[in-house]
């Protein structure tokens, strides 16, 4: 409810006008959110004797300047879309879903496991079937918090938590045993990899000589396909209202824990498939590290779109953009990464203050054309 | 492996579970003031991380163990400043908020770690202080009574913190701006005032986690020292049900299994170590599970309030 | 008068400083100055692994003759893959000669990249894949030696018979090296019990210095672990006062300076030397380096401030000798 209130959505249940000067309005706030912090991160990078000109300019650079930089930003963009569009889902359920962390190494697990193991499927098989696998695994691990709320009131921040602490280990236990790069036991080094995975589920490369893989279109695919699901589906329709005010939902008789489960099972399944895609389209192989922080950054990128769908590339791409210049930065003018690290949350700390004017004015310029519903 | 349950170990078990619960206990404690006023903070293990570095910066340098806490807690109350100021001044959705200061407090108190001190240095911290007396009682004596003082601060808080919540019109004015922040502004209560407090003092706390860490714990900073503690402590407040006892319960209930699970590990009990790092988190779960929790939360939880709104 | 001479010794000073920026500035012409850009999972400062190589650096660079011959290019705290990735192609584009991608999990990055830069010279580990390709190297380290002498030195001075060792995750050289280490201690006596702890994670310093207290709880007097997260043991081994630390990879006496016996160093700057005269002379890599206690890459750094009885030295030297000389074999 306020959580889409506080995202300067209407909180209507039609399906959204599409207002360009609206969306003008929640892109430039932000966007002076972003100026802001990276105002006090030049203090910081003067005070570490840093040319912070020379600073930002490399990560403008880094991030649009080229090929090789917008195709980065777009390989990070793509599981930011992709964890996104998840927490966008349980979001609309009023469910908040932090356990992307963990749903993202189940499915990276599982598409580690399925390719190695049905290593002799073609690969037109093989990689949608891959992706099934990673997908339903994330969605596993999503709905055990999902049946937890809605059977026995246990709460999702908690679960998830936890469950992310569990996955953890449970890609600790599996990268020392059967996952485990038999080569790297033959040589004695036993390091904490998966073998290569075979070449045919190997996604596709969109641009030569870099990351770019078919999995950025996948994403984008999605992303329209979750904007129907939630807006023109008898489903959707459910999820949202059961967020929007569970106890009108009941009494109107939808059955407000499944649609809160449900959801949270679809927000895992997406996380899942961004681990999966990670695996296959990026690493070819299972590592340590897979999830990259993703699970909490994809939430950012969540509520930067505005928890819609569609909002959700435009906020992604400029997310991962923020991440590839600030690593472009960082190489340029050699800072310790934390600094990078400390810049970014001061950017998501006042990218998320910025909510409230835009909210207004949004609710100003809406007045009279849509009531916004009060809680 | 005669000697498995004998009495020391049990011994070992509980001073372990103490130590490892103090830092959940100061975190967690101050999260239950901030959701009960209806403010969820996930920025915890951020403000955990730059006040353990503030603290142990100033331990090194000075030697003075309480200005190190000192600074612990001013850290915490300014990044509760800035936290109050972005969720509650600018009614920034809480959850991004919190990730930002999380990933501010992690990314800042490394880099100044690593400007200001450079490498892993060690100091001497809190000194365990045997109580009196109940120190000297056979058995349990030196289990719970032999303890450092920000071991001893941990739990005094509890109680502390249930009297302030249950027993006092502040208690009172804080639950009643998170259930019903526009009933308890026609009554006069200052909503955003008592939120303010209530971050604030909720981050105060978790700076004194983080320094309990580092200046009386482990005794050194390292980067990400908390390794994620702070959002564990988040996650035992919902166990607590926003009770003081009930997260004392389910910090009790989290350090238990993991000095239990250290334990098997070291007597060799056959499984695989991952597995036995995993029972603390799962028992959390099982342990609410079967409890059945209808503890309904605040129910202005995670939601910003705007005057003549509702 | 007063201004004159201060005048004066403005001068002086600009010219010295002037002559100061003017003679690096001369000395590349005769030789030319070498970049290298490294690229570590963790802190330059973690007192382990990233260390290791960081410190290295620094050495070769002194020794070199400062920043003029040798340019040191870094990016820390990196774990991902497609900022490893950007990270290598970038130094690479950028004209560094030597790109070390120090973690094992940039290796399917460096596979990628290496080819389309064949005047760069790539080095990654820890592993032991050159991929086949001439400009690529690879380098590990058989911290199993290391963890032998340390484990031979333990059960010389062990007298509850009982060794902890605290471990992160059972994996790559915190695995390797604790083998090695269990190997050593049961060659003196097979009796004395090891007992081991992982705590799932390389960064949990809290969970560590739990495990090490639990250890000298169930009597341990010694210990040892991987891991920048062992700082939080050797922490407990200095409250306890009396259990001795055996540290890895790089040298921790700094931390408990009366009670660390001794810490197996990984030293790469003969690697790093070898590989930039290498490159002088025109190759660009295709070899496995390994870290050894015979080639001096793994070195046994006794603590000067721990007082370590004759005997117990002898035997450690003793096993040194045996694994450089092929007599004692420890297996990873």
């Amino acid at each position: 409810m306020q959580i889409k209130k506080a995202a300067n959505k209407p909180l209507s249940l039609r399906r959204p006008a599409f207002d360009w000067s609206n969306v003008v309005l929640h892109f430039l706030l932000p966007l002076a959110g972003v100026l802001a912090a990276l105002l006090i991160g030049a203090v910081m990078l003067i005070i570490l004797k840093a040319d912070p000109i020379a600073a930002y300019a490399a990560m403008v650079n880094g991030a649009v300047g080229s090929v090789s930089g917008i195709t980065q930003s777009l390989v990070k963009a793509t599981p930011l879309l992709l964890v996104g569009l998840g927490i966008c889902i349980a979001f609309r359920a009023n469910v908040i879903n932090i356990g992307g962390e963990g749903q993202i190494i189940l499915g990276a697990l599982a598409a580690t496991w399925f390719p190695l193991t049905f290593n002799t499927w073609p690969g037109w098989l093989l990689i949608p079937s891959t992706l099934i696998v990673g997908f339903v695994a994330g969605a596993i691990w999503g709905f055990v918090p999902g049946i937890l709320k809605a059977r026995l009131q246990v709460n999702e921040i908690l679960s998830t938590i936890m469950m992310n602490s569990i996955a953890q280990q449970l890609m600790n236990l599996l990268l020392r045993g059967p996952l485990m790069d038999p080569s790297g036991i033959a040589a004695g080094t036993y390091l904490a990899q998966s073998a290569r995975l075979p070449v045919q589920v190997w996604l596709p490369r969109l641009v030569p000589q870099t990351l770019l893989h078919a999995g950025a279109i996948l994403a984008v695919v999605l992303a329209v396909l979750v904007y129907f699901f939630l807006w023109r589906t008898t489903i959707g329709y459910r999820i949202r209202a059961v967020g929007l005010n569970p106890d009108a939902s009941r009494y109107s008789g939808i059955n407000v824990p499944f649609y809160q489960a449900l959801s949270m099972t679809l927000a895992g399944g997406f996380a899942g498939l961004a681990g999966a895609i990670e695996v296959i389209g990026v690493q070819h192989r299972l590592l340590e590290g897979v999830t990259s922080g993703y699970g909490f950054t994809g939430i950012v990128a969540a509520l930067l779109g505005s928890l819609h769908p569609l909002g959700l590339i435009p906020a992604s791409i400029l997310f991962g953009g923020l991440l590839v210049g600030a690593a472009q930065m960082q190489r340029a003018v050699q800072v310790p990464s934390s600094l990078i690290d400390a810049i970014l949350g001061l950017v998501v700390l006042f990218v998320s203050g910025s909510a409230l004017w835009s909210r207004r004015w949004a609710a100003r310029r809406n007045m009279g054309t849509e009531e916004e519903e009060k809680s | 492996m005669k000697d498995v349950i004998s009495l020391g170990v049990l011994g070992g078990i509980l001073t372990s579970m103490i130590r490892l619960a103090t830092p959940f206990l100061y975190a967690a404690i101050g999260e239950t003031f901030a959701q009960t006023s209806g403010v969820v903070n996930l920025g915890v293990d951020g403000i955990m991380l730059l006040s353990a570095y503030g603290a142990f910066y100033v331990a090194l340098n000075t030697g003075n163990l309480w200005l190190a806490l000192l600074t612990a807690a001013a850290i915490g109350l300014l990044m509760g400043l800035l936290m109050s100021f972005i969720s509650v001044t600018l009614k920034a959705e809480q959850g991004i908020s919190g990730i930002g200061l999380y990933m501010f407090g992690l990314g800042m108190s490394s880099l100044l770690f690593k400007i200001t001190i450079g490498t892993v240095k060690t100091i001497d911290g809190f000194q365990p202080v045997r109580i009196p007396l109940l120190g000297d009682i056979p058995g349990i004596g030196p289990i719970l009574f032999d303890h450092s003082l920000p071991v001893y601060g941990a739990f005094l808080l509890v109680p502390i913190a249930w009297w302030v919540l249950d027993k006092t019109t502040l208690g009172l004015k804080i639950k009643s701006v998170g259930q019903n922040p526009a009933a308890a502004d026609s009554l006069g209560i200052n909503v955003d005032r008592i939120r303010y407090f209530s971050v604030c003092l909720g981050a105060v706390l978790a700076g004194l986690a983080g320094a309990s860490l580092s200046t009386a714990l482990v005794d050194l900073f390292q980067d990400n020292l908390t390794a994620g503690q702070g959002f564990i402590a988040v996650a035992l407040v919902y166990f607590g049900g926003w009770n003081p006892w009930g997260v004392m319960g389910g910090a009790f209930l989290f350090s238990i299994v993991n000095s239990i699970q250290l334990w098997m590990q070291v007597i060799g009990v056959k499984i695989p170590s991952d597995v036995a790092v995993m029972l603390p988190y799962l028992l959390t779960i099982a342990a609410l599970m079967i409890t059945v929790n209808r503890v309904r939360q605040p129910a202005a939880l995670n939601k910003p309030f705007e005057r003549g709104e509702s | 008068m007063k201004n004159k001479s201060l005048l004066i010794f403005g001068l002086l000073l600009i010219a010295l400083l002037v002559n100061a920026c003017g003679t690096p500035a001369a000395a590349p012409a005769a030789q030319k100055q070498i970049k290298i850009a490294v690229i570590m999972p963790s802190a330059t400062n973690d007192m382990a692994f990233s260390q290791s190589m960081w410190s290295a650096l620094q050495s070769v660079q002194k020794d070199m003759g400062g920043e003029s011959a040798l340019q040191i290019a870094y990016t820390d705290n990196l774990f991902n893959v497609p900022d490893a990735a950007a990270a290598i192609r970038d130094y690479a584009s950028k004209g560094f000669d030597i790109v070390i991608a120090h973690g094992s999990q940039y290796g399917s990055s460096v596979q990628d990249i290496a080819p389309d830069f064949p005047n760069t010279t790539f080095a990654w580990g820890t592993d032991v894949n050159t991929f086949g390709m001439k400009n690529v190297y690879a380098y590990t380290a058989a911290a199993e030696q290391g963890g032998y002498v340390n484990g031979v030195l333990a059960a010389k001075l062990t007298k509850s018979k009982i060794i902890g060792v605290t471990g992160p995750v059972e994996v790559g050289d915190a695995k390797t090296y604790i083998d090695g280490f269990v190997q050593g201690v049961a060659s003196v006596d097979p009796t004395i019990k090891v007992n081991k702890t992982w705590t799932g994670s390389f960064s949990d310093v809290a969970l560590m210095t739990a495990a090490a207290k639990t250890h000298i709880q169930a009597g341990a007097d010694i210990l040892t672990g991987s891991s920048q997260s062992v700082v939080g043991s050797i922490g407990a081994a200095k409250d306890a006062g009396n259990v001795l630390w055996f540290g890895t990879q790089a040298d921790q006496a700094s931390l408990a300076p009366n009670l660390v016996v001794a810490s197996q160093v990984y030293d790469w700057t003969a690697m790093l030397k070898d590989m930039i005269a290498k490159r002088q002379a025109g190759t660009l890599g295709g070899t496995v380096y390994t870290l050894t206690l015979s080639n001096g890459g793994l070195k046994i750094a006794y603590n000067p401030g721990y007082n370590l009885p004759a005997d117990v030295k002898a035997a450690g030297d003793a096993a040194i000798k045996g694994i450089q000389d092929g007599s004692i074999t420890v297996n990873p």
